[in-house]
C-alpha cells in the first residue's frame, strides 16, 4: 500500500483574485505499516488533509494517489477505496445508530457487500481489536461510556479491514486513562496488524510516545516531515507556530544550558530519567 | 449540500433597514405579504416590485443572497405553475390530447409565481437583515397582548430562537454524520426511494440523539444561569421606537395604502 498526496492544496475561493488557502501545496507519502502523526494547531488545515485521503473532499488543485493510481480520476472506486483508507473521524461515537454493538460494527462490512457470515467474523474480530469483551456484542451502543462508544467506532471502521487507518483526533474529550487506552490499542494495531496509521492530533505529549515520524502543519503547509526526536529539535520554531514539544524536553534543554552534559533529544521521563541517572553516575565515579 | 437555506441567515451589513426596530420588519413583511394579496395585474405587481427593490438597495444586502432562497422554492413555484396553467378554464390558446392550456392559465400562473417569488424573497428580507435573536424580541414584544389569553408568549418566543440558532449547528453536524457514514462505505445517492428512505436511517438516528444531548446541555446551562422563564425577566437592550421606525411605518402604510387604491381603481 502506498497513500500519496502529491502538491495538493485546497481553497474555500479558488476563483477569486487572492485565494484564501486551508491546505497549500502539501506532498508526502505513506507506506504500509508506518506510524504517522499529522500535528498542528487548531485551523492549520489537518482536519481538510485528512478527507483527502479517503476521497471525502477533492482538493482544488494537485493529486492524490493509491498504490499509483490517481483516486479522484474518471471510474476511480471510491466505495473501494474508503474500504482501504478507513478514517475516524472526531468524536466518532456520534455516529453510531444501531440497536446492538455488533449490528453497529457489522455497518461498515455490509456495506462492502459481504456475506452475513464474513461480516460477523469481521465484526468479532474488529471488537477483539479494540479490547471490547464478547458480552458486549449485543448491548446498546448508546448504554455505553464515552470511551467504550469510542472503541465501538473505531471497531466499525476495522471491520472494513483497512490497510491504513486514519483517526482524526481520536483522543479528544477522553480522560487521561481513556486516552492511554485508546492509543496504546492504535499501536499494537499497527504493530500487530501491520496497518498504516495517520493519527491526527495536538498534542505533541500524545504523539511522542508513539510516532515514528511526525507531520506538522501551519496554516495550510506542511513544515516538517521527520522523526518526533528531529522535530523536537525545533522546538523554538515549533513554539513560534502554537505548539510545543513535550515538557521533559524543554527540561533537558534549561539542563543543557546550565551546563550539565545531557542529550536534549529525551522525548520521554523515562529517558530523561536515565539521562540524569547517568549524569550523577559520572559525576559521582 | 444543505447550505442553501437562507431562511434564519443573518447578512451583516450596516444599512437603514438593519438599524429598524424588529417591529417594523415584522410589520413589514406582514403588510408586505398583505399587499401582495390584495394587488392583482401586472401594474399592482410593478408597483410591489419597485417597493421591494428599494428596499433591497436600502438593505445593502446582495440580490445573489436574496435569490438563493428562491432556489429551495423551485418545485413549489414550477408545481403551482403548472396546475395553473393545465387547470384554469377559459379562453383556450393550445390543446393536446387530454392538455388545454387556456390564456387566463397562462396569465395566473404567471401572477402566481410571481407573487410567491415576491412573497419569498420579501420575508428574507426581514431574515437577512435581522438578527434571530432580535426578530423573537420584537415577536414576542409585538405579541404580548396574547398574555391576557395566557398564551406563554415568552417561552414560546424562547423556543423559536432557540430553533433558530440550531439550525446551523444541526446542518453542520448532518454533514459531519454524513461524512463519517461514507466512509462506512454507506451510499446516500443510489437506489430506489424506499432503498434511500432506508440509507437514512445511519443518519437521522445520530441525528437526533445529538439533538437531544445538545438539548440537554442547553436545559442545565440556562438553569445554572437561573433561567425561570418570562416573568420578571428584564431585557438588557429594551427595544424602543426612534425617529426612523415611525417614518418606516409611515412608509409602510403608504405604500399599501397605495395598493388598495390601485387594487380598487384598476380593473
Amino acid at each position: 500500500m502506498e497513500l500519496t498526496l502529491k502538491n495538493v492544496s485546497f481553497s474555500y475561493n479558488p476563483d477569486a483574485k487572492e485565494p484564501k488557502y486551508a491546505v497549500k501545496d502539501v506532498s508526502f507519502t505513506i507506506r504500509d505499516g508506518e506510524f504517522c502523526a499529522l500535528i498542528g494547531h487548531t485551523g492549520s488545515g489537518k482536519s481538510t488533509l485528512v478527507q483527502f485521503l479517503n476521497g471525502l473532499m477533492e482538493p482544488t488543485s494537485g493529486e492524490v494517489l493509491f498504490n499509483g493510481e490517481n483516486i479522484f480520476g474518471k471510474k476511480y472506486p471510491l466505495k473501494t477505496l474508503r474500504q482501504k483508507v478507513g478514517l475516524v473521524f472526531q468524536y466518532p461515537e456520534h455516529q453510531l445508530f444501531e440497536e446492538t454493538i455488533l449490528k453497529d460494527i457489522c455497518f461498515g462490512p455490509k456495506n462492502m457487500g459481504l456475506p452475513k457470515e464474513e461480516q460477523l467474523t469481521r465484526a468479532r474480530h474488529a471488537m477483539e481489536l479494540v479490547g471490547l469483551p464478547e458480552s458486549y456484542e449485543e448491548k446498546s451502543p448508546f448504554e455505553l461510556s464515552g470511551g467504550e462508544k469510542r472503541r465501538v467506532a473505531i471497531a466499525g471502521v476495522l471491520a472494513m479491514s483497512p490497510e491504513c487507518l486514519i483517526l482524526d483526533e481520536p483522543t479528544a474529550g477522553l480522560d487521561p486513562a481513556g486516552r492511554d487506552d485508546i492509543l496504546g490499542t492504535v499501536r499494537e494495531l499497527s504493530d500487530q496488524e501491520g496497518i498504516a496509521v495517520v493519527l491526527v492530533s495536538h498534542s505533541m505529549e500524545d504523539v511522542a510516545v508513539y510516532a515514528e515520524r511526525l507531520l506538522v502543519m501551519n496554516s495550510g503547509t506542511l513544515v516538517y516531515d521527520d522523526t518526533p526526536r528531529n522535530v523536537f529539535r525545533h522546538y523554538k520554531e515549533l513554539e513560534e507556530i502554537g505548539l510545543s514539544a513535550p515538557q521533559i524536553t524543554y527540561v533537558a534543554h534549561a539542563l543543557k544550558e546550565k551546563g550539565f552534559d545531557i542529550d536534549d533529544s529525551v522525548m520521554t521521563i523515562a529517558e530523561a530519567k536515565a539521562e540524569i541517572l547517568r549524569i550523577f553516575r559520572e559525576r559521582n565515579s | 449540500m444543505i447550505r442553501d437555506i437562507t431562511i434564519g441567515q443573518y447578512y451583516d451589513a450596516d444599512s437603514v433597514i438593519h438599524r429598524l426596530d424588529p417591529r417594523v420588519k415584522l410589520a413589514f413583511t406582514l403588510i408586505y405579504i398583505v399587499s401582495l394579496f390584495v394587488g392583482h395585474g401586472p401594474i399592482c405587481y410593478a408597483y410591489a416590485a419597485a417597493f421591494l427593490a428599494v428596499v433591497i438597495v436600502l438593505s445593502k444586502v446582495p440580490v445573489k443572497f436574496m435569490v438563493k432562497g428562491l432556489r429551495g422554492m423551485l418545485m413549489i413555484l414550477i408545481i403551482s405553475a403548472l396546475f395553473n396553467v393545465f387547470l384554469v378554464q377559459g379562453e383556450v390558446i393550445f390543446r393536446w390530447w387530454i392538455f388545454t392550456i387556456s390564456k387566463e392559465g397562462v396569465r395566473t400562473a404567471i401572477l402566481m409565481v410571481v407573487r410567491l417569488i415576491f412573497l419569498v424573497i420579501g420575508s428574507s428580507v426581514m431574515t437577512l437583515t435581522t438578527t434571530p435573536n432580535d426578530l423573537t424580541d420584537g415577536m414576542e414584544r409585538s405579541l404580548r397582548f396574547l398574555k391576557v389569553i395566557r398564551v406563554p408568549v415568552h417561552e414560546i418566543a424562547m423556543m423559536m430562537s432557540i430553533a433558530l440558532r440550531f439550525i446551523p449547528i444541526l446542518i453542520e453536524e448532518v454533514n459531519k454524520i454524513m461524512k463519517a457514514q461514507i466512509a462506512r462505505g454507506a451510499d446516500f445517492e443510489s437506489g430506489g426511494l424506499i432503498k434511500k428512505a432506508k440509507a437514512m436511517i445511519p443518519l437521522l438516528i445520530p441525528l437526533f440523539v445529538s439533538a437531544f444531548r445538545r438539548a440537554s446541555d442547553l436545559a442545565l446551562a440556562m438553569e445554572a444561569r437561573c433561567y425561570h422563564g418570562g416573568d420578571g425577566r428584564t431585557k438588557l437592550h429594551p427595544l424602543k421606537y426612534q425617529a426612523a421606525d415611525y417614518a418606516a411605518y409611515a412608509a409602510l402604510l403608504l405604500y399599501l395604502g397605495g395598493m388598495i387604491t390601485m387594487a380598487v381603481l384598476l380593473p
